[in-house]
């Protein structure tokens, strides 16, 4: 694959950043001027960004080479090391570009009408255009260092909206965890752009990779490893997966954004992206596939124990993500359907997010699944898309997660050696909790009984019982169209091989050719009706208790993450603390107190100085007396 | 001729005055009695001058009477203020700069 300077149209492809960062900063420092039509300029901005960049991506398709770059202006002009924005167009970039833009833009008309009665919209779609611009300079930098502010500016977009709701703490507190969270992993990513700077003396995805076989395997593999730790942050993989579920507490259209177009897609991008680094450390691939088969499995649990629909949600995200990442350490066998997965999971996990807040929204702001029930009749455009997205994620045949899904889960068969069929065994099982926990909320939203019209709703005046009503157009419009890309987006990425061929400049060929139908595949597929069958024994033939069962120690740890927390605060926090008060013991008594014993010398001496001065003149004058005997009298003693 | 009855008489009124100054209370004997130790000093100046010869010891006599002019000049002015502001003029009362 070569590269080229950027041509006729794509010489415009600044637009696509310009147009979200102008919204932002017009809705931002506008204020309340522009408080009346700021939601119109907030949708609008993501849209033309949309617009251009599906001109631009069929101006790429007609390249011979795909791969653009643009120059935009010199960063860090320093001596011998140049760092230049640039952006880089090529088949990887534009799937994300599309990503980012399209889905980001349902969401966005969506927050019309889901945000419509709160008093700071503008400020909302500020913060969402703002999201939007971060991540699409986090994908189309051509370099490590404009990627790491696009990946700083996404973490901060994140921190202003799952904290958007300020008044309330646990929006607050969730914020500031994704933060800090996310600044864990950040380390690892600066820590590797330092490496690269170091070892490779330049910063740009050209120059790293041209010169890491070069560089030998061991620096490769710090590299990698280094990568993965920054991906783990902005992925919310095993060990900093804690602020995902926290996440929950922004607005839902947030949720969908993070969780479906931005910020935990990065992580998996990061990793694509550095390729021809992890062609060369089998090691670090290893790990990456690890983390991702851990992740997948811990956030199904999860969400299979939480009464939260959009809990259970968020950590369904994380299992999928495990996905990617374990496709994404599989090598060029995993990259293409690690990435076709992320593309049809941004349909369908968007399709269900913006589904729940289409419920919520009906429910008063209820979140609690165990409060809902038998919401089909009256949400039925809700009910239809959300049941698309279900079929989808669950990878039920022809929707799109069945092959988006079984082409990770085949790749992994086919790694070969001890790991290979554990990663695909760990899969298949994720397939089929994925499956239950799918299809506990489906039943749990949608059928059985309604438990939200309670028998104790008189006695309780002042929280009368909600009326469901469907949404209005401005939010079903986005769900029907994220459904019908839940629907298609697999069948149309995978049959034919289409992505394959069109990411290969990127990513490789794969070694052996996907098939449809594999054995993985159907063992997945079985495993998938029994867990929906498993959740339909529990949940859908047996009436749902309004209050949650005690549950066995499986469901009481996955109720609390999988004590996530519990260990961060154990052995990071605890001990943090512990040292941070020793250091303050050691500055009050120790520093200070070296400083405080010297002043008070000096102080109590002069206080007691002091009382010489009496104020009566005589006592001066018998004191001047003395001193000038004294002084006569050494004059005498020295001369004689 | 021999200094000895001048620097004599001149220690005799000197200490008289630093005793004085030391026992007193009123502020004007004090003044008083700062003004009979400068003139103690100053007789022991023309006497030496004497002694010697020359006009050494005369001239620090003028200097130290303009000095103790000025002197009395500004403190005999003090003493009024004080004197207006409190009706005394003890030097025990007018204590107030103290630590």
């Amino acid at each position: 694959m070569t590269t080229i300077a950027a041509t006729g149209v794509l010489r415009a492809s600044w637009l696509l950043l310009a147009f979200p960062i102008f919204g932002a900063v017009v809705l931002l420092v506008g204020g309340r001027r522009t408080d009346k039509w700021g939601h119109l300029l907030g949708v609008a901005m993501p849209v033309a960004s949309f617009v251009y960049a599906v001109i631009a991506f069929f101006a790429l398709l007609g390249d011979r080479d795909r791969s653009q770059d643009l120059h935009l202006f010199s960063y860090i002009p320093v001596g011998g090391f140049q760092v230049s924005a640039g952006i880089l167009l090529d088949p990887l970039s534009a799937s994300f570009m599309l990503l980012i833009t399209g889905v980001g833009s349902l969401i966005i008309i969506y927050s019309v009408g889901y945000m419509a009665h709160d008093s700071d919209r503008r400020r909302f779609f500020g913060y969402m255009n703002l999201f939007i611009a971060a991540m699409l300079l986090l994908v189309l930098a051509d370099n490590y260092l404009v990627l790491y502010v696009g990946w700083e500016g996404v973490g901060v977009a994140s921190y202003l909206l799952i904290g958007f709701w300020q008044f309330k703490n646990s929006a607050a507190v969730a914020a500031k965890k994704a933060f800090v969270v996310n600044r864990v992993g950040d380390a690892g990513l600066t820590l590797a752009i330092f490496l690269m700077f170091a070892e490779f003396g330049t910063v740009t995805f050209t120059g790293v990779f041209g010169s890491v076989r070069s560089g030998g395997s061991g620096v490769a593999t710090a590299l990698a490893l280094l990568l993965l730790l920054g991906a783990c942050g902005k992925s919310a993989q095993v060990p900093l997966q804690s602020w995902l579920l926290d996440a929950m507490e922004g607005p839902t259209p947030v949720s969908a954004l993070i969780h479906a177009a931005t910020m935990v897609t990065a992580g998996v991008y990061l990793l694509v992206r550095s390729n021809p680094i992890l062609a060369l450390t089998p090691d670090a691939r290893l790990a990456i596939a690890i983390v991702g088969a851990v992740t997948l499995l811990w956030g199904a649990i999860i969400g299979c124990a939480k009464d939260d629909i959009k809990k259970s949600l968020a950590g369904s995200t994380m299992s999928q993500i495990g996905y990617m990442t374990l496709g994404a350490g599989l090598g060029p066998a995993g990259y293409v359907f690690a990435i076709a997965h992320l593309l049809a999971h941004g349909f369908f996990k968007a399709g269900l997010f913006l589904g729940s807040g289409s419920v919520i929204h009906a429910m008063d702001d209820e979140q609690d699944m165990r409060r809902y029930g038998g919401l089909a009749r009256f949400l039925p455009v809700t009910f239809v898309t959300f049941i698309l997205a279900y079929l989808a994620i669950i990878g039920i045949p022809p929707f799109s997660g069945f092959f988006t899904k079984d082409g990770i889960i085949e790749a992994a068969w086919d790694r070969g050696g001890t790991a290979g069929p554990i990663f695909a065994a760990c899969a298949i099982l994720g397939a089929g909790i994925t499956a239950f926990y799918m299809t506990r909320m489906v039943l749990m939203t949608f059928f059985g009984k309604p438990r939200w019209e309670g028998e104790e709703q008189a006695a309780q005046e002042a929280h009368p019982a909600p009326h469901p009503h469907e949404s209005p157009a401005v939010m079903l419009w986005p769900m029907i169209v994220l459904a019908v890309g839940s629907v298609g987006a697999g069948a149309f990425l995978i049959i034919d091989r289409r992505f394959e061929k069109f990411l290969a400049p990127v990513t490789g060929v794969p070694p052996t050719a996907h098939g449809i139908w594999t054995v993985p595949g159907i063992i997945a597929l079985v495993l998938a009706f029994a867990g929906a069958g498993l959740a339909w024994v529990m949940y859908g033939r047996v009436p749902v208790p309004e209050t949650a069962p005690h549950g066995n120690p499986l469901v009481v740890a996955a109720r609390k993450d999988l004590y996530g927390d519990a260990f961060n605060e154990s052995v990071l926090m605890r001990p943090g603390q512990w040292l941070t008060r020793l250091s303050v013991y050691f500055d009050n008594r120790g520093v200070d107190g070296l400083v405080n014993t010297l002043a008070a010398l000096v102080g109590g001496t002069s206080g007691r100085m002091r009382r010489s001065q009496t104020g009566f003149v005589r006592s001066y004058a018998l004191s001047m007396f003395f001193g000038a005997a004294v002084l006569v009298a050494l004059l005498l003693a020295v001369r004689l | 001729m021999s200094p000895i009855y001048y620097v004599t008489l001149s220690v005799f009124l000197f200490v008289v005055g630093g005793v004085g100054v030391l026992v007193r209370r009123n502020a004007i004997v004090i003044f008083m009695c700062v003004e009979l130790m400068l003139n103690a000093c100053n007789l022991a100046f023309v006497a030496f001058a004497s002694m010697w010869g020359n006009l050494h010891g005369q001239v620090i006599a003028f200097f130290v009477m303009v000095v103790a002019a000025a002197e009395v000049v500004v403190g005999l002015a003090i003493l009024m203020a004080i004197y207006r502001a409190r009706r005394s003029a003890s030097v025990d009362d007018a204590n107030l700069l103290k630590y």
